[in-house]
């Protein structure tokens, strides 16, 4: 195989894979929006909902009717944060809601393996993690179904969410709320519901990721640290934007696999696993709010 | 006062002095025997990423030593025990290790992490607690010599040794040693002191059978590992030597190598990757997987029939869901406590402390005194699910044989009997190299072995 098209190989595997980050930041910035607060039980509401999504097809509900089930359960997830985690901390500091999102990832994830139990799962969703026949026929190189489908899902919900976001009353109540919580609650912004929306959206967004990313690795604990994959993407995309962390996804997924297997061999290998982080810093030092975030100006 | 009434009163009296002292010396033998309770700290891992490997391994430590117990004790001396949850963390490796240490007077006799990084974390304190690390088949290879480190043992096999039985059967599949030449071979590894552990010695047969060694990491949690297997096609690798940890590492190189198309035929997984909880989540996938046993599984060895019996019967079993009796990492956990209690028989004999309990040095001088023979192995009733070995003052690992398996789709097949390293001193001769290097570095005088 010419060394191109080992590389084009090595990009559009990179880009696919940053598709599969870009999904599970999309629930991070989802609750940042509406909330200010960085949602440290993203990871674990991944877990949760795939697992709980396998769970309920091993009592015997089919595929069509697990999901639907699983979504209500995300969406009663959802409202059960607003009623017990976020509205009595309502007007308090970003800080404390991020402490309390770190306990509700603990419960989360407690709540689920007691639940449905610590054995790992396969799941099985119908779409064959190998490469497309046709693909490797005009060109050698190998580009996997799974990877081409969550392109497609991830721009589908992209375009959902920036719909929602920009086009709804509900979308421009959002905005308001991550503005100033006690600002629109007093114009009549229905704060409680904007919150019970955010996080059952999140949650759903959670499923979604959990099922593609399940798919490929199984359904287990180890789910809980694809979270880990979205920070720098919502570094470099702007912890407020929805076109942001698909972009920065993509950079990430291929700044990573091109490092990994072009600079990798000469210093050892592994690298894969900081050198996004070493992106997002440089970011934070010469573009602090990331390509799309809101530029915070204060006043001093 | 008449006779009578004297009688009439004397009598009570004496009755109750004598229920007094009838209560008073159950109660002290009750307390005599609540003394005869070996006690053992078990730091397990049954949340978290690896807890399919912890609640299989620590579920059958578990139901053995509530077998044992049911069928009346290690010559009547009762097996406690405490469970501390580390997640297969070391730093909670060593917090548990702390708090399992003591038990009222008792203290610990010996600690088994189920983890290379776990173990390099206590290896250290161990010695001056007196307390063994029982590495099954994990950890820090070079403690097999008995000089350097009198505390630590590996009955199960350490990695320089698997790794020499590997390479072994990939020569095997190529025809021999002499066709190795000019092949290329990936380590595939997580990026651990676990994932490097089997290098010196692979590096040294790669020298020694002229073939290329490629050694690629893998980040922890290692469920994206598309560019290490896209380096592995670029490089056009004949086999893959996985070393991997937790089952999301270890279905996701199976399905990685299915997305680029390389043939899980070539591939031979590290034991502690190499179960059922592995190859499950990679569906069809990993059919073809090649894998390394030091615990064969399955439910019709006569122990693991009996605890099914016993212990499940009585509805006793450690195991959440019971299926799980019999897998590799079930059966391993049920070898490990199986050379726990030999152990403590061999340190009750040589103390002269039958049906009594035994302290840490005379629990270490039982596990060196292991002799674990084929007829020892099928009097317990684990013939065939454990290697035979037998212990001495400067040898303490175990065969160093494996059982190679493959999985079909649905369960692994066993291809082989007990396989053993092509050349067993040239492993021994490292391992000693190493240990004599790590007691110069440390001032550590080795102790002599008549």
């Amino acid at each position: 195989m010419p060394d191109f098209w080992f590389f084009l190989e090595v990009l559009v595997g990179g880009l696919l894979s940053g598709t599969m980050y870009a999904l599970v930041a999309l629930g991070f910035v989802l609750i940042y929006k509406a909330s200010s607060v960085f949602n440290f039980a993203q990871g674990a509401m991944v877990f949760f909902a795939v697992l709980s999504f396998v769970g309920f097809m091993e009592l015997g509900l089919p595929f069509w009717a697990a999901l639907p089930v699983t979504v209500g359960l995300m969406i009663l997830v959802g409202m059960g944060t607003e009623r017990f985690v976020l509205r009595p901390l309502v007007n308090q500091s970003e800080d404390t809601l991020l402490m309390a999102t770190i306990g509700l990832a603990f419960v989360i994830e407690g709540v689920a393996q007691l639940a449905w139990g610590v054995d790992v799962r396969r799941l099985d969703l119908g779409i064959r993690d190998e490469p497309i026949n046709w693909v490797m026929d005009k060109t050698g190189m190998l580009v996997s179904q799974l990877d081409v489908t969550a392109a497609l899902v991830a721009g589908i919900m992209v375009a959902a969410l920036a719909l929602l976001f920009s086009h709804t009353k509900v979308g421009r109540g959002l905005r308001a709320v991550a503005d100033d919580h006690a600002a629109a609650l007093s114009i009549g912004i229905p704060l409680k519901h904007i919150w019970m929306l955010v996080w059952a959206t999140a949650g759903v967004v959670a499923l979604v990721a959990g099922m593609l990313w399940g798919a490929r690795s199984g359904v287990q604990f180890a789910l809980v640290w694809v979270a880990l994959k979205a920070l720098p993407v919502l570094i470099i995309g702007g912890f407020t934007s929805v076109p942001g962390v698909i972009l920065a996804g993509l950079i990430v997924g291929a700044i990573e696999k091109i490092g990994e297997v072009f600079i990798g061999p000469y210093v050892g290998g592994g690298i894969e696993g900081w050198s996004p982080y070493m992106l997002a810093v440089l970011f934070l030092l010469i573009r602090p709010e990331g390509l799309f975030g809101e530029k915070i100006i204060r006043r001093v | 006062m008449t006779t009578d009434r004297i009688f009439r009163r004397i009598v009570p009296a004496i009755s109750a002095a004598a229920t007094f002292i009838a209560i008073a010396a159950a109660s002290t033998a009750a307390t005599a025997q609540e003394a005869q309770e070996q006690y053992f700290g078990i730091p397990s891992s049954r949340v978290g990423p690896y807890s399919a490997m912890g609640t299989g391994y620590y579920g059958g430590i578990i139901d053995y030593l509530n077998y044992v117990n049911m069928k009346g004790g290690v010559n009547g001396v009762k097996l406690t025990y405490d469970e501390c949850e580390t997640e297969y963390n070391a730093a909670r490796t060593v917090e548990c290790y702390q708090r399992l240490l003591n038990k009222g007077d008792q203290k610990m006799v010996v600690f088994d992490t189920l983890g290379t990084p776990g173990a390099y974390a206590v290896i250290g304190r161990m010695a001056q607690d007196h307390v063994v690390l029982a590495q099954y088949g994990y950890g820090r290879t070079d403690a097999a010599d008995g000089r350097v480190w009198p505390w630590v043992f590996n009955a199960a096999g350490h990695y320089w040794g698997q790794i020499a039985v590997k390479m072994n059967f990939i020569a095997g599949k190529e025809g021999g040693i002499d066709k190795m030449k000019g092949k290329t071979v990936v380590h595939l590894h997580i990026d651990t002191a676990y994932g490097r552990e089997p290098l010196p010695a692979m590096r040294q047969i790669a020298k020694d059978w002229d073939f290329k060694l490629i050694e690629i990491a893998i980040p922890a949690p290692g469920l994206e590992q598309q560019s290490q297997w896209l380096q592995i096609r670029k490089e056009k690798a004949d086999w893959v030597t996985f070393w991997g940890a937790g089952s999301g590492m270890n279905s996701t190189a199976i399905t990685t190598a299915a997305r680029v198309g390389f043939p899980r035929e070539k591939m031979v997984y590290v034991t502690f990757g190499g179960a059922e909880e592995d190859m499950i989540p990679a569906g069809d996938a990993a059919k073809g997987t090649y894998v390394a046993a030091n615990a064969a599984p399955g439910k019709d060895y006569p122990l693991i029939a009996d605890i099914q019996k016993v212990v499940y019967g009585a509805g006793k079993g450690n195991m959440q869901n019971p299926d799980r009796v019999g897998t590799v990492y079930y059966n391993r956990g049920v070898g490990a406590a199986v050379m726990w209690i030999e152990a403590l028989k061999n340190a009750q004999r040589i103390h002269n402390k039958v049906g009594k309990t035994v302290n840490g040095d005379e629990f270490r001088d039982g596990y060196e005194a292991l002799d674990i023979t084929d007829e020892k192995l099928k009097e317990i009733g684990i013939l065939g699910m454990s290697a035979p070995f037998k212990m001495s003052c400067a040898k303490h690992d175990g065969s160093e044989r494996f059982k190679m398996m493959q999985w079909d789709g649905k369960k692994f097949q066993i291809l082989t009997d007990w396989v053993a390293a092509p050349d067993p001193a040239f492993i021994r001769k490292l391992i000693e190299e190493s240990a004599a290097k790590f007691a110069a570095e440390n001032n550590i005088t080795p102790r002599t072995c008549s």
